[in-house]
C-alpha cells in the first residue's frame, strides 16, 4: 500500500471515527508526522495497550456484573434496585434511561457533604468510556470503537440536554387547579 | 434508653396539636435516605456486612445529642405487635417491620426523629412535625444528618448526589410529605379534580390508610416524587405551595357546603356522633370515616373546643396493633371491633351533641365576606 500523499510505501495506517463513519488513511512515516498523526499520546494508547493484558484476568465482563459488588444487570432490571454505589457506574446506561422520566433533572442541586471534593459520576463515566475507546482502537477493533464513540456522544447529549429545574418548573406552570 | 412502654404511653406532640391553623394539614414528614460510602446496600449485602454497618452506625446515632436517651432496638428484639404499633405511628415503614436481625429502629424521646437502619438503604432518617411545617422538619433533620455525616461518610457523587439503593431516591434522597384531611372536598365531590391537578405536577397523592387508591377517613398524603435536579428547598417550597392551594380549596368547599346546605352537614356530623357514641361494635374503616366527620364538625364549630385533638389521638389509638397492645392480648377481628368501640365511647362520654351555633356561623360569613373585598 502506498502513502496517500506522496506514493512512498505506507507504514502508518490511521483509522479515524467521525460521526460513526470509519475513515481509513495510510501514510508514509514522514507524511504521517506532517499530519500530526504520529503523536498518539493524546489517546493514551500505550497505557491502554499495557493494561489490556491485565484486564483479561477479569474474564468476559461485558458490564453485566458490577465489579464492586457482583450485582447483575438482570437483577437491576428485575427489581429496580442496585447492589452498591459503584453499580451506578456499571449500569449507567440503564440507569440514565430511567432517571429521565423519574426526576426533574439529571444533576444533583441539593445538599453536599461538608468539604466534598470528589469527582462526579459523569466525569468518571466519560473517562471510562474514553479508556474503553482507546482499548478498542489499540486492539484495532474499529467497529467496537465506533460503537463506543456513539455511546460517548449519546451520553454527553443525555447528560447535557436535560433542562435545569427552573426550566422544568416553568414548563409545568406549578400551581394546583 | 427509652423503653417501648414509655414510648407508647406518651403520644407525640405531632400526633395531636391544638394549634388552630393546623386544621387541614395534620402532619408534615421529611425523610432522607443515606448509605455508607463503600458498603454494599442492605438488600444485596451479606448478613455479616449488614450487621457490621448496623453496629457502626447505631453507636454513632445513639451518641448524637439530639438522640439522647432514644428508643433503640434491633428489629429481632421487637414482637410483631410492637413493630406494628411503630408502623401505625409512622415511626417505621411496613418494609422495615418485616425485617429482623441486622436492622434497627431508633426513635428520639419526643418521637420527632425516627431512624431506620438497614431498611432499603443503610439509613432512612425521618422528621415528623404537626401541621404544615416541611421547611422546619427538613432543617431539623438536615442538622442531624450533618452531625452524623461527620462520623460516618455517606455515599455521594458530585453529579448524582446521595446514592441510594433505588434510583427513584437518588440525589437529595428526600421524600417530603404531608397528611391532609379533606372532608369538604370529598363531600362536595370535588376531591377528584383537585388531586388529579396535584398529580399532574408530578407529586404523588395517595389515600393515607387503606390499600391502593382507597382513602379512609378522608385523609390523603401528598409527597414529592422527583429527588434529582432540584434542591431540597426548591422541592419543599413547590410542595408547600401546592399544599396551601389544596388547603384553600378545602376551606372554600367547607364554606360553600355551610352556605348551601348546612342541614346536610349537620345531619352527617350528627349521624357520626350518634354511631360513634352509642354503637358497641365498630370496624376500623367505619370508625375512621365517622371520626373524619366528627373532626369536620369540630372545625365548623359544632362542638366545644378540644374535640379535634380527641379525634386525632383516636385515629392512632383505634388501629389494630394499638388495640392489641391496649388489651395486652391477641385479638380476633370481632373483639377488636368491640374494644375499638369501647375506647371511642369512653373518649366521647362527655361530648354534647352537635349544633350549628348561629353566632359562629354569622362570624364565619362575615370574615369570608371581608376576605373577598
Amino acid at each position: 500500500m502506498k502513502c496517500q500523499n506522496c506514493q512512498e510505501k505506507a507504514t502508518v495506517h490511521f483509522t479515524q471515527l467521525e460521526n460513526g463513519q470509519m475513515n481509513k488513511m495510510s501514510f508514509c512515516e514522514s507524511c504521517a508526522a506532517a499530519e500530526g498523526i504520529m503523536d498518539l499520546s493524546g489517546f493514551g494508547l500505550a497505557d491502554s495497550v499495557l493494561s489490556a493484558g491485565s484486564d483479561e484476568t477479569k474474564g468476559s465482563d461485558n458490564g453485566d456484573q458490577c465489579p464492586g459488588c457482583g450485582f447483575t444487570r438482570s437483577k437491576f432490571q428485575q427489581t429496580g434496585r442496585l447492589g452498591c454505589s459503584q453499580c451506578y457506574l456499571t449500569f449507567s446506561d440503564d440507569i440514565l434511561a430511567r432517571l429521565g422520566p423519574m426526576h426533574r433533572g439529571l444533576r444533583h442541586l441539593g445538599k453536599h457533604p461538608e468539604g466534598f471534593t470528589g469527582d462526579a459520576f459523569s466525569e468518571r463515566l466519560l473517562a471510562e468510556c474514553e479508556e474503553r475507546l482507546a482499548e478498542a482502537v489499540a486492539a484495532e477493533n474499529y467497529e467496537e470503537a465506533a460503537r463506543i464513540r456513539d455511546e460517548i456522544r449519546q451520553l454527553s447529549q443525555t447528560l447535557e440536554s436535560v433542562p435545569t429545574s427552573s426550566e422544568a418548573s416553568a414548563e409545568n406552570g406549578d400551581s394546583a387547579p | 434508653m427509652m423503653r417501648f412502654s414509655t414510648l407508647l404511653k406518651n403520644p407525640a406532640d405531632w400526633m395531636a396539636n391544638d394549634d388552630e391553623s393546623n386544621s387541614v394539614v395534620l402532619t408534615s414528614r421529611v425523610r432522607l435516605a443515606r448509605n455508607i460510602a463503600g458498603e454494599p446496600f442492605p438488600g444485596w449485602a451479606k448478613k455479616e456486612e449488614r450487621v457490621a454497618v448496623l453496629e457502626r452506625v447505631r453507636g454513632e446515632v445513639e451518641a448524637l445529642p439530639g438522640m439522647k436517651g432514644a428508643f433503640s432496638h434491633g428489629l429481632e428484639d421487637l414482637s410483631s405487635v410492637q413493630k406494628q404499633v411503630l408502623v401505625e405511628r409512622h415511626l417505621i415503614s411496613r418494609e422495615q417491620a418485616a425485617r429482623s436481625e441486622g436492622s434497627a429502629a431508633i426513635v428520639n424521646r419526643k418521637q420527632t426523629f425516627s431512624l431506620m437502619l438497614n431498611e432499603e438503604d443503610h439509613l432512612r432518617m425521618q422528621s415528623i412535625r404537626a401541621g404544615l411545617s416541611l421547611t422546619k422538619a427538613f432543617e431539623k433533620l438536615s442538622n442531624l444528618e450533618t452531625e452524623l455525616s461527620r462520623k460516618v461518610p455517606f455515599a455521594f457523587d458530585g453529579r448524582l448526589g446521595y446514592l441510594t439503593a433505588c434510583p427513584t431516591n437518588v440525589g437529595t434522597g428526600m421524600r417530603a410529605s404531608a397528611m391532609l384531611h379533606l372532608p369538604g372536598l370529598v363531600l362536595s365531590d370535588e376531591v377528584g379534580p383537585v388531586l388529579q391537578g396535584v398529580a399532574r405536577l408530578r407529586l404523588a397523592v395517595r389515600g393515607f390508610y387503606g390499600e391502593g387508591t382507597e382513602s379512609l377517613g378522608n385523609l390523603f398524603q401528598v409527597s414529592n416524587q422527583s429527588t434529582l435536579g432540584e434542591s431540597e428547598g426548591e422541592i419543599i417550597s413547590r410542595l408547600e405551595r401546592v399544599i396551601r392551594d389544596v388547603e384553600t380549596h378545602e376551606l372554600n368547599a367547607r364554606q360553600r357546603l355551610m352556605e348551601n346546605d348546612p342541614q346536610m352537614i349537620l345531619d352527617q356530623v350528627g349521624r357520626a356522633y350518634g354511631v360513634l357514641k352509642y354503637s358497641h361494635i365498630i370496624a376500623s374503616k367505619e370508625a375512621l370515616n365517622l371520626l373524619s366527620l366528627l373532626r369536620l364538625g369540630a372545625e365548623l364549630g359544632f362542638f366545644e373546643k378540644g374535640l379535634r385533638r380527641v379525634c386525632d389521638l383516636l385515629l392512632m389509638d383505634i388501629q389494630p396493633a394499638h388495640l392489641q397492645l391496649h388489651t395486652g392480648k391477641k385479638l380476633d377481628a370481632e373483639s377488636r371491633d368491640s374494644i375499638r368501640s369501647e375506647i371511642i365511647r369512653g373518649r366521647l362520654q362527655t361530648l354534647e351533641p352537635p349544633a350549628i351555633n348561629p353566632s359562629t356561623l354569622k362570624e364565619r360569613k362575615d370574615s369570608a365576606e371581608n376576605k373577598d373585598e
